[in-house]
């Protein structure tokens, strides 16, 4: 959670929305009791006003008195201080939304040709199963396990429409939370920060397993074999499919196996986030690869996906959760429990997002084009690597290592920079990252690289 | 007990090896699966209903069961000023995410239809309001809110209720009580044992009330009654949250149907406000809504909205934008406006005049119950006082479906079906 300086004095979660002056004053002034509540027990409440709240109840006292100011969030919140700076300079180097070479939002030539076929056919608004669209649940297990997978012929895989990947993996972690309590999910370390807010608000226990080696900035492979050996059995590994989030390190096809073995061994259970198929390599099909083995081997697994990134979707939520299971009946019963986890949360997922997909990866023109896009989207990101990397070794004396820059794959980097460097990042040069040193490479341009580079290189030397 | 004891005992044998993970060398068909004590779930009594209806091959069914808006051909309806809506943001502006709160324009939009045009409280910014998946995800985001600040409080939910709002609270781990509030005999509000739950209720407890067109029942207090609820909730320091899923719907004119919440703001309420644009806008599938929270000051309104998103954020990240963009282009552009109040007042009439037919229909044929109940309540349905063997009648002999606690959905209902659903409903109930 952001407890820096950065975060409460000037990255206001709420800067877009009005004017708040007098209330940004009041909120340095209270700045201790923004950060985490000590309180025992419930982590949100102040103690005092609780017991003062519950014992009198005055006629317009609020109920919420004792509710204290959350923490910017660490990834969303970034943006929302980005946009409150006015440098002419700044770079949103953030949250992992693709941007052009122009930096800008860019909606794919395949999504606005669905749109504007949604609209010349008129379709209605009603609401959609629990589980979603059927059209798009049977598109997007063939778009992970490819059409002709047993799992599908078999109809093994119970697929359930999702709020984008963040909505899936909390339908995942709530059925764990159901069907398998007590058992513990393996997160790698780092890991996406909204993997630890889902767990928790699940109510599933987590632990971490090694992944990043600062040493090499790459796969601490041994470590992560030893703690997923070490591990209950019986454990969820959860897995990054493909561009792993937040270092851009994948395991080698090689090293995959090695993972499915141990996970075999300790007869714990896959469970796979992905969120960035053809992201990563350009192919669809390629980025699928360490899902698809794991599926060849028999096991049975769980797969969020999201569309957010490959098709431009972001803010229609639009992604699904895949268990495959070892029977056509026991998919069909897990399918019917997910449906009843997801009625209590929002009823039935929203419709726009579907249809587009459906539009898209069901229509073999559309889906042909789909894939172009993505290799341009995924050849930008290459291209501006490359950049990066010629830029820092040109300007960078000390003769450093950049080349993990090049090793690693889609969206992001993780440059290496500790929290008061990325702070640096920011403060001094207005380029705005998640203080876990990762840079968003979608949303960097061949024409900034020059100067994220002299930034990185200043914070990487001149400040420890 | 017996099936979590069950569960243990499963995971307990495949944990220690006795009942073996899997088989190295025959694949997934000898595989024993994670998933063995995984019970089919029970149908949604009321989505289960539409799907029940939609696999019968019956020429003359009628579909009576969920609460979606048909036209008098009984085909679904996009309203007007969604088509135009959506011709404009079609396929040009981008998708990047909400911010976690959600659409701006659309919440300021949406606190006005609430809170009213020139709301002191939305001037003071004294709202913390985040947009919602719909009228569902807002009363789940209050839930957990509630259970994350108010642990060891419940929820007093009226009997009867739309049954996902015991879902709802039950999976955000807060337990509930009930109170009185149909009235069985006069098929009207229990307004006595109501007032005397509400008094008998602890100082201080959270009420989910329905602002109008009560789910399933259709009916409302008066305004008058209000009042009287209102004063009640003060001598006692209730905290009211406000499910309001048919604004618009209920009497045609929004203003008139949020009678309820302006009522007990004047009061000094401090409320909570669940909205929905499923019904009233058409937008369904587009889950769009929002969820409000009246606070002291601004002060306290931006720190609960910033826990509110804490909360939204593991489950969802940020909402769907599809949705909220029709309702801010239609809501911020005054024309378009205009069309969509005209518009539900075209639909909320057409409601009441199935209303007025079917009550006619079923006197004419001469039935020997009242059918007063049909014109009294109000908004998208009816609750017939059927018990539910005539309803398993009503669909196993006349092919109509609805939810077996006798809740008509009118929104179903057409001039050329009303003869035929009022000849079922009286061959059913004639001889009770």
């Amino acid at each position: 959670m952001a407890s820096t300086m950065l975060s409460v004095a000037s990255a206001s979660p709420f800067a877009s929305l009005s004017p708040l002056e007098n209330v940004k004053g009041k909120l340095k002034l209270g700045s201790a009791s923004l950060s985490f509540n000590k309180a025992k027990g419930n982590p949100f409440i102040n103690a005092k006003s609780f017991c003062r709240i519950s014992m009198v109840a005055a006629v317009n006292a609020s109920r919420f008195e004792s509710v204290t100011m959350a923490p910017p969030d660490p990834i969303l919140g970034v943006s929302e201080a980005f946009r409150a700076d006015t440098h002419e300079s700044k770079l949103n180097l953030g949250v992992g939304a693709y941007r052009t070479e122009e930096l800008q939002p860019y909606v794919l030539d395949v999504v606005k040709k669905a749109e504007n076929l949604m609209v010349e056919r008129g379709e209605n608004k009603e609401y959609l199963p629990i589980e979603g669209l059927a059209a798009f649940n049977k598109v997007t297990a063939e778009l992970l396990f490819g059409a002709d997978n047993p799992v599908i012929k078999q109809q093994r895989v119970a697929t359930v429409q999702g709020l984008s990947g963040t909505g899936s993996l909390r339908l995942a972690a709530a059925l764990i939370e159901r069907y398998f309590p007590g058992a513990k999910v393996l997160i790698s370390s780092p890991t996406w920060g909204n993997h630890k807010n889902i767990f928790n608000d699940s109510r599933v226990p987590w632990s971490e397993y090694r992944y990043y080696d600062p040493k090499t900035v790459g796969l601490d492979f041994e470590g992560m074999i030893a703690d997923i050996k070490a591990a209950p059995e019986g454990s969820f590994v959860l897995l990054h499919g493909c561009a792993h989030n937040p270092t851009g390190i994948d395991p080698t096809p090689e090293q995959w196996e090695k993972i499915a073995n141990v996970i075999q061994a300790k007869s714990h259970i896959p469970f796979f986030d992905v969120a960035y198929q053809g992201f990563a390599s350009g192919s669809l099909d390629t980025d699928a690869a360490s899902v698809r083995l794991f599926t060849a081997r028999g096991m049975e697994l769980l797969v969020a996906q999201s569309y957010s990134k490959n098709l431009g979707l972001y803010a229609e939520r639009i992604g699904a959760i895949n268990v495959v299971c070892s029977s056509a009946d026991a998919a069909a019963r897990v399918k019917s429990q997910l449906k009843r986890l997801a009625r209590p949360m929002y009823s039935n997922p929203p419709i726009h997002g579907a249809r587009i997909v459906a539009n898209v990866v069901g229509d073999p023109a559309l889906f042909n084009e789909w894939k172009a896009e993505m290799e341009m989207m995924a050849g930008r990101i290459k291209n501006v690597r490359q950049k990066l990397y010629d830029s820092l070794s040109a300007k960078d004396k000390s003769g450093k290592d950049w080349s993990f820059i090049l090793k690693q794959i889609g969206m992001f980097s993780f440059t290496g920079l500790n929290i008061d460097q990325s702070a640096n990042m920011t403060s001094k040069w207005h380029v705005y990252m998640t203080k876990d040193g990762r840079i968003s490479l979608a949303g960097l341009s061949l024409a900034k690289c020059d100067y994220l580079a002299d930034a990185i290189v200043d914070s990487f030397h001149n400040v420890s | 007990m017996r099936a979590q004891t069950q569960r243990k005992m499963v995971f307990r044998a495949v944990m220690s090896g006795r009942v073996p993970r899997w088989s190295s060398d025959s694949g997934a068909r000898s595989m024993s699966s994670w998933w063995r004590s995984v019970k089919p779930a029970p149908k949604d009594p009321i989505l289960g209903v539409t799907e029940a209806f939609l696999s019968d091959s019956n020429p003359n069914k009628v579909n009576v069961g969920v609460g979606a808006y048909r036209d008098d051909n009984g085909k679904p309806v996009v309203l007007e000023c969604v088509r135009e809506a959506e011709r404009r943001i079609a396929g040009n502006l981008n998708m990047g995410y909400l911010p976690m709160g959600g659409g701006v324009k659309m919440g300021e939009e949406t606190l006005k239809l609430a809170y009213g045009e020139k709301s002191e409280f939305i001037r003071d910014k004294r709202i913390a309001a985040v947009q919602s998946l719909s009228g569902t995800g807002a009363c789940r985001l209050f839930a957990d809110f509630q259970k994350r600040f108010h642990p060891d409080s419940q929820i007093h939910i009226p009997v009867p209720t739309w049954a996902n709002h015991h879902n709802i609270w039950r999976d955000a781990q807060v337990p509930h009580r009930t109170f009185h509030y149909y009235h069985p005999e006069s098929r009207g509000l229990d307004f006595v044992a109501l007032m005397d739950d509400i008094k008998n209720a602890p100082n201080g407890s959270f009420f989910l009330l329905h602002a109008c067109a009560h789910n399933p029942t259709g009916v409302d207090p008066s305004e008058e009654q209000w009042r009287e609820i209102s004063h009640q909730f003060k001598a006692k320091g209730h905290f009211p949250f406000f499910d309001m899923a048919y604004q618009g719907f209920a009497s045609g004119d929004p203003e008139r149907d949020a009678k309820s919440i302006r009522i007990f703001l004047e009061d000094g309420h401090l409320i909570g406000i669940a909205q929905s644009y499923a019904k009233n806008m058409g937008l369904y599938g587009q889950r769009v809504g929002c969820l409000s929270v009246l606070c002291e000051d601004e002060k306290q309104a931006v720190a609960v909205k910033s826990q509110l998103q804490l909360l939204a954020r593991p489950m969802y990240s940020n909402p769907p934008v599809h949705g909220a963009l029709i309702v801010s282009t239609i809501l911020s552009d005054p024309a378009l406006k205009k069309l969509w109040l005209k518009e539900v007042k075209v639909m909320a009439d057409r409601i009441i005049g199935m209303r007025t037919a079917l009550r006619e229909n079923l006197e004419k044929m001469g039935s020997p119950l009242s059918w007063e109940h049909i014109t009294n309540q109000i908004g998208m349905f009816c609750y017939s006082g059927l018990a539910p063997e005539q309803v398993d009648r009503l669909t196993s002999e006349f092919h109509i479906y609805l939810t077996r606690n006798g809740r008509i959905s009118m929104a179903g209902v057409t001039t050329g079906n009303v003869g035929y659903l009022a000849n079922a409903i009286h061959e059913v109930t004639k001889s009770a």
